[in-house]
């Protein structure tokens, strides 16, 4: 490994350890024990089978985000849609549950590339309005965030809305068995692995490092790879080779946005086997922070998640076990971001000093 | 009139990485006389400008204002003493307006506000007295050039500048503009103020100056009355004569391979026609920004002409762009190697392969051929001795002189037909010039046509087989080496001749 890989590990690693000791000073203030704090948002989460279960269940949409982000990243551009992204792809997927009745196999690769393709669409938009007119993609990624809440807000509420039932939130009717994605602990547990059917992980954490391979391959293997990262480095040279930024914008926010749309799939195909009204609560903005944790890269992105996938299911035992809010937790997530972008800039200076000095 | 110097260099010394800037430099100006430096680009005007100005701190030498020694340690202290510059490149907010503009930084307040109706008096009693005219609520954005200068002049103005630096004032403006400043430039000296000059354009220089300052290679070469300059001096002058011989060129000059015809890019090219010969190197000269930049950009594909033909190879070619003009078999090293012949962030091996990366052998149906990337990045780092560590490193940590070898080595190893040069040299130490050089000698006798553009008229004239002159967007002549001097193309350059 070189000296680069090595920092680039470390550093958020030591992002991670000081926003701990952070949470810990604060947890002190509320007139608390952190060692207890820690110990309760711990034991919970990672320290038994079905602990680990819920975590990579939580870790699993974060993953698609995280990858939607990043790719977007390395192209140059800022995706902030991911979130109305998730809502349009889900809604897709779940459109697909509820309307066809076909095997599984054939029913979930449909389902699945119809919401790649609504969540590549809205990706798509602000990647055409932004090589066509220089339209800024963060503002229009956000606004599309809203138009994407509100849409499936309407469908949910009134065409597929589910008959004869009172909900407290608006949901869609069952998808048909055709378009559910199994549960895993059959599977643990004929391998000896024990874990209680509660657990809701399923094979879309599967699908997950599967799409984490493909990006990676995508990005460090393939022609349309290079591509995206040069245009995302340096535009200019890459008109000068040959490239049309132009087009590779578009092509880079569409991947990213039908990386994006896979983000509800965990929930919608996965777990609830029902679209259900703003279920994602913030998936694609997490999104962000698990890309920058994890550098970008495939292989840091499924730490990440798992990361905010223990925070998540720890935030739950601490809520019920302790005095601590489990806002702690946000508290915690945002520090970690606020000393990874802090350690990015520092860490990209040291390496120029020391690439320097070896010259 | 007695001689009253109001600013004075004396052996101004200054060092860039490679490069001696100010050699030396003494310059006296009298006070209220329009005083114009002249040199080529690279002469060591703008370095000396900004060390009066407190942009940059000398090495060695003293400045004197008004015959007493003065510590310019930055612009702010510049201005307190009197010196204000107008920079090539405006200094101005542009969704602000024009009064906005003026007051930033010296607001006038009252009781924590803008006092607009002092500010507006104190700035109508400007623009009178210097007879400007300029609309003081307009947005600068909603400004032409010639006018934003204007406000630049005026917020010098509204500080007290006494002595006013112009730095190429004339490069951004159209002809009645020019006409226009030289009105107000005539009016602020009536008014007692002193003005430096920057411009490499001879006849403006003549037209405005009392007297003039020559410089070059970062040395004053001459100091001159307005009435004791003509625009053939001034040339030979600014341009030096070369001592060290032409190196011998061996002409084998074979087919046409690339002809322009009639091509056109209002403002900047009015009508460029021209042809280039497969085993030459035909030299473009002319000083920057007369539409060298876009003359290449059209060959290279990057900007599309608005009218006129290109032919390759006698068939003509339509919708031309980056891709395409490689495959045809053009080669381009980029004048900026930074910032479009190089992907920083990219080692050296992904910058290899930049422009021929999507297709064999570089990729097999859209798949990276690692193996065969790193085969030819290794023997390209070999072939142009490229000094880098690995292959795998990013360029941003090469040297310049080496960044330049992966680009030429990127080009000249797919063999094009045609290369275009756009000052390869610029900014290299001597024994990465040399190597370069040698690499285009080589390339052109083993039947390469070379387009090589350069600010550097020792290079031209010593590579070329042929020398093409623009100015103002035309070609003003076209020359074989062993019949012109320096001075002859000077006067070519600045406009003073054409054929």
């Amino acid at each position: 490994m070189t000296r680069r890989t090595i920092i680039s590990i470390l550093a958020p690693l030591l992002a991670v350890i000081l926003a701990f000791l952070v949470g810990a000073v604060v947890i002190v203030f509320l007139g608390q024990n952190p060692f207890y704090v820690y110990r309760v948002l711990f034991s919970n989460s990672i320290t038994n089978i079905d602990g680990w279960g819920y975590v990579l269940f939580n870790a699993t949409p974060f993953i698609f985000s995280g990858l939607a982000v990043a790719l977007a990243f390395k192209g140059g551009l800022f995706n902030i849609g991911v979130e109305g992204q998730i809502y349009m792809g889900a809604f897709a997927a779940a459109w697909i549950g509820i309307t066809v009745n076909l095997h599984p196999i054939l029913e979930i690769p449909l389902a699945l590339i119809f919401g790649m393709l609504i969540g590549g669409l809205w990706g798509f938009i602000p990647g055409i309005l932004k090589a066509r007119f220089g339209a800024h993609e963060v503002i229009n990624t956000i606004m599309l965030n809203f138009i994407a809440m509100a849409l499936t807000n309407y469908l949910v509420n009134n065409p597929f809305k589910e008959q004869g039932q009172i909900n407290p939130i608006p949901q869609t009717k069952e998808l048909y068995s055709g378009a559910i994605i199994p549960r895993v602990y059959p599977l643990f547990n004929r391998l000896g692995i024990k874990m209680s059917p509660s657990v809701p992980l399923n094979y879309t954490f599967f699908l997950a490092l599967a799409f984490c391979f493909l990006t990676w391959y995508l990005l460090e293997r393939s022609r349309w790879g290079y591509e995206i990262k040069a245009v995302g480095l340096n535009p200019k040279a890459s008109r000068y080779g040959g490239i049309k930024p132009e087009f590779i914008i578009v092509l880079t926010m569409f991947l990213s946005g039908a990386l994006g749309g896979l983000g509800g799939i965990n929930d919608v195909m996965g777990y609830r086997y029902r679209f259900l009204d703003g279920f994602s609560h913030g998936i694609g903005f997490t999104g962000i922070a698990v890309a920058l944790l994890g550098k970008s890269n495939p292989i840091g992105i499924i730490f990440a998640s798992i990361l905010f996938g223990i925070l998540d299911r720890g935030a739950l035992a601490m809520d019920v076990f302790t005095n601590t809010p489990r806002e702690l937790i946000q508290v915690i997530q945002a520090i970690i971001i606020i000393f990874v972008a802090i350690g990015n800039e520092l860490i990209f200076r040291l390496l120029i000093r020391l690439e320097r000095e070896r010259e | 009139m007695e001689d009253r110097y109001i600013l004075e260099t004396r052996n101004i010394v200054k060092h860039f990485p490679g490069v001696l800037a100010n050699d030396n430099v003494s310059i006296s100006i009298r006070e209220g006389e329009i005083h114009s430096i002249i040199g080529e680009n690279g002469a060591g005007k703008t370095t000396l400008m900004n060390i009066i100005y407190g942009l940059i701190r000398p090495e060695k030498g003293r400045i004197l204002l008004r015959g007493k020694e003065v510590n310019i340690s930055s612009p702010a202290v510049a201005i307190k003493l009197g010196i204000g510059m107008v920079h090539q490149h405006f200094m101005l907010v542009p969704p602000f307006t024009v009064w906005e503009n003026i007051i930033l930084g010296k607001e006038i307040t009252k009781r924590g506000g803008l006092d607009r109706d002092s500010i507006y008096s104190e700035l109508k009693k400007l623009i009178d007295d210097y007879k400007f005219n300029i609309p003081l609520d307009e947005k600068v954005e909603n400004l032409p050039v010639g006018i934003a200068q204007k406000v630049e002049l005026i917020k010098l103005l509204y500080r007290g500048a006494e002595v006013l630096i112009l730095d190429e004032p004339t490069a951004l403006l159209v002809p009645q503009e020019v006409e226009e400043l030289f009105e107000t430039l005539y009016a602020l000296k009536s008014q007692g103020k002193t003005i430096i000059f920057i411009s490499h354009k001879l006849k403006e220089v003549l037209r405005i100056s009392d007297r003039i300052t020559v410089m070059r290679k970062g040395r004053v070469v001459g100091e001159l009355d307005r009435d004791k300059a003509d625009e053939k001096t001034l040339a030979q002058l600014m341009i030096g004569k070369t001592l060290e011989p032409i190196q011998s060129v061996v002409s084998n000059r074979q087919e046409e391979i690339l002809r322009l015809e009639d091509i056109k890019l209002p403002p900047k090219l009015k009508q460029v026609s021209l042809s280039l010969y497969r085993g030459e190197i035909l030299g473009l000269a002319g000083v920057e920004g007369n539409g060298q930049k876009e003359l290449l950009d059209i060959i290279t594909g990057l900007t599309l002409p608005e009218d006129g033909r290109i032919f390759f190879a006698n068939k003509e070619v339509h919708h031309i762009d980056p891709r395409m003009i490689r495959e045809m078999g053009i080669g381009f090293i980029p004048e900026d190697r930074q910032v479009m012949g190089l992907i920083l962030d990219f080692s050296v091996a992904e910058n290899i392969i930049l422009g021929r990366h999507y297709k064999p052998p570089y990729s097999i149906r859209n798949r990276l051929n690692l193996p065969v990337i790193y085969r030819d990045a290794k023997e390209i780092v070999e072939r142009y001795d490229i000094r880098t560590s690995s292959i795998y490193k990013a360029v941003r940590f090469l040297s310049g002189g080496n960044q330049q070898k992966v680009i030429l080595g990127r080009e000249l190893s797919f063999d094009p037909l045609v290369l275009v040069a756009s000052q390869p040299t610029r900014g290299l130490d001597i024994g990465a010039t040399e190597m370069i050089h040698s690499l285009l000698l080589e390339a052109k006798r083993n039947g390469m046509a070379i387009l090589l553009h350069s600010s550097d008229l020792d290079e031209i004239m010593s590579l070329s087989d042929r020398i093409a002159v623009m100015y103002e967007g035309e070609i003003v002549g076209v020359f074989s080496p062993k019949e012109v001097d320096e001075t002859l193309l000077g006067l070519y350059m600045t406009g003073v001749r054409r054929d």
